[in-house]
């Protein structure tokens, strides 16, 4: 996967036609609930803000902390078009509610979650697309 | 579908709040022994023992159906413990109904009660990577006020509601509460007072989600017939009961899922759970919105009560706060909505909440809810949500 350009690992139903995210996690659709029912596929890389939020607080365990002072964040929730589906994720650092709107394009992006002595764990975030932000 | 339907003979709550001294079990059996009194039953009795588990408890928590026995001394009745999130309390209450209903029983006890620490609610510890409550937390930090604070956003961005009409319901849940002397929270708070609050998850003020509280309910429930031969002639019944799960595919997110399901197959975007819970409690007693007097809704936040009022159908979608500023909802209105003062003025006690409901419901229809009296009470309903997909819903009458 292009690191500059990352997807989402998602499934489609070979019979169904339905998407699914996680692939393995969504369960719940009777016309689909095998794992070999579900082909693997990336899902869309851009979507429109279908709602927005923030956390002022600091998120109890198992999120973790990697800064102090807590820096709060922005929570997108993101309805990709050819999916028809809404998925969160954080905006990436910088971005303000007073950055956000219903409706603005955001593109998938990668940020570092934590890292400990042998690795970084990466997370997708959602970006403004240029331009879109207000 | 033909429900035969059960007496609520009894009805009793310890008051909620913060108790550390007190453990979940002395506030369960505090809540029991009112309700007891109250049915002017001896514990004896009691044939069936329906509780609602906590999971912040260790083990007397998940089995709550014998903790409260054998707080209560064991006398040999049958026993059920049962955990569904939110919606634990009324899936005590549906066990109670069924064995009532099948004859196996003909009074029963039903209890939930909870003791929990400060601030929000966090998973059950320990790494579990396929579950999708610990990875909203691990992955994004998708706390419970996040699903409330994208709630009200949406609200904002298709209805035009502004942050002053969820400040409004605070206002008027705080005014019902301090009515209340079981409620956590006596003040009553002004729109200037919500909005100097802090945010705490945008567009949502710390006055205007609701906090976790300790906090115990319970009923005794039986047939019509017990409630006849204890002298009861006129008892408040319950004639619906909805713990239906979603129906596939769930267009809007729910908690603790951080994706919608897709909707390109069904091609309906509005397609929603929680529009499905209060219709099966409609069906179950056979009538519809139009019918109600009074309700007691879900608000986990301010702006939320105003999801409910739409999906319990008592508006059109859209319109909640219109209802709510014509003060169709407030007390002395066409349909008041959380007379009790709702979550905001207790807070959260996971497996007490939806009992604390049904405990408002009784005492609305039997004339007993003092100052916060709703007019000529004779048909309520209460509705709630467990996470994950267990719906709770209860149609009262008298």
């Amino acid at each position: 996967m292009d690191p500059t350009a990352p997807s989402l690992i998602g499934g489609k139903g070979r019979t169904s036609g339905s998407y699914y995210f996680p692939k393995n996690l969504g369960g719940n659709d009777p016309a689909c609930i095998q794992d070999d029912d579900r082909e693997e596929i990336l899902l869309s890389r851009f979507g429109k803000v279908w709602s927005y939020t923030s956390a002022d607080y600091p998120p109890a365990l198992p999120y973790i902390i990697t800064e102090e002072p807590f820096r709060p964040f922005v929570i997108a929730a993101v309805h990709l078009e050819k999916e028809e589906m809404v998925i969160c994720g954080q905006m990436m650092p910088g971005v303000e509610v007073a950055d956000m709107d219903v409706g603005m394009e955001v593109e998938l992006t990668l940020d570092v979650l934590y890292e400990d002595d042998q690795n970084q764990y990466m997370v997708w975030k959602w970006d403004p697309i240029n331009g879109s932000a207000k | 579908m033909s429900v035969g339907e059960i007496a609520v003979i009894g009805a009793g709550m310890h008051p909620w709040g913060k108790f550390l001294g007190k453990s979940f079990v002395d506030i369960g059996v505090h809540a029991a022994k009112e309700a007891l009194d109250d049915a002017g039953v001896e514990w004896e009795e009691i044939q069936f023992v329906s509780g609602a588990n906590t999971v912040r408890n260790g083990y007397p928590g998940w089995v709550s159906g014998s903790t409260f026995a054998n707080a209560l001394g064991f006398q040999g009745c049958q026993l059920a413990s049962s955990y569904a999130a939110c919606a634990s309390g009324v899936t005590a209450l549906s066990i109670a109904r069924a064995q009532i209903l099948s004859g196996v029983c003909d009074v029963a006890l039903v209890v939930g009660a909870d003791q929990v620490p400060k601030g929000m609610f966090a998973p059950v510890p320990g790494d579990r990577p396929a579950d999708v409550d610990w990875l909203r937390f691990r992955l994004m930090g998708l706390s419970n006020p996040a699903y409330f604070g994208l709630f009200a956003r949406r609200r904002m961005a298709m209805h035009g509601d502004t942050q002053d009409d969820f400040a409004a319901v605070k206002v008027k849940n705080s005014l019902h509460g301090s009515k209340n002397p079981n409620a956590r929270f006596s003040k009553t708070f002004t729109i200037d007072d919500v909005n100097s609050s802090p945010v705490v998850a945008d567009p949502l003020r710390l006055l205007e989600i609701c906090t976790t509280s300790d906090g115990g309910a319970a009923l005794v429930v039986s047939s019509l017939d017990y409630a006849k031969k204890k002298g009861i002639d006129s008892p408040v019944r319950i004639s619906g009961i909805s713990t239906v799960g979603p129906t596939y595919p769930n267009a809007i997110i729910d908690m603790p899922y951080f994706s919608s399901d897709s909707w390109a197959m069904s091609g309906d975007p509005t397609h929603t759970f929680k529009n499905q819970i209060a219709q099966h409690a409609y069906k179950e007693a056979g009538i519809t919105a139009e019918d109600l007097d009074f309700a007691e809704v879900y608000d986990l936040s301010s702006a939320y009560e105003l999801d409910w009022y739409e999906h319990i159908g008592l508006c059109e979608s859209g319109k909640a706060r219109e209802i709510l500023h014509n003060g169709d909802t407030s007390l002395g209105g066409r349909i008041p909505v959380n007379p009790s003062g709702g979550l905001g003025a207790f807070g959260e006690a996971i497996p007490a909440q939806a009992i604390a409901q049904v405990c408002e419901l009784t005492w609305q229809l039997r004339g007993e809810a003092g100052e916060r009296q709703v007019n000529s009470a004779s048909v309520g309903l209460s509705i709630n949500y467990g996470m994950f997909g267990h719906g709770s819903s209860v149609i009262a009458r008298r």
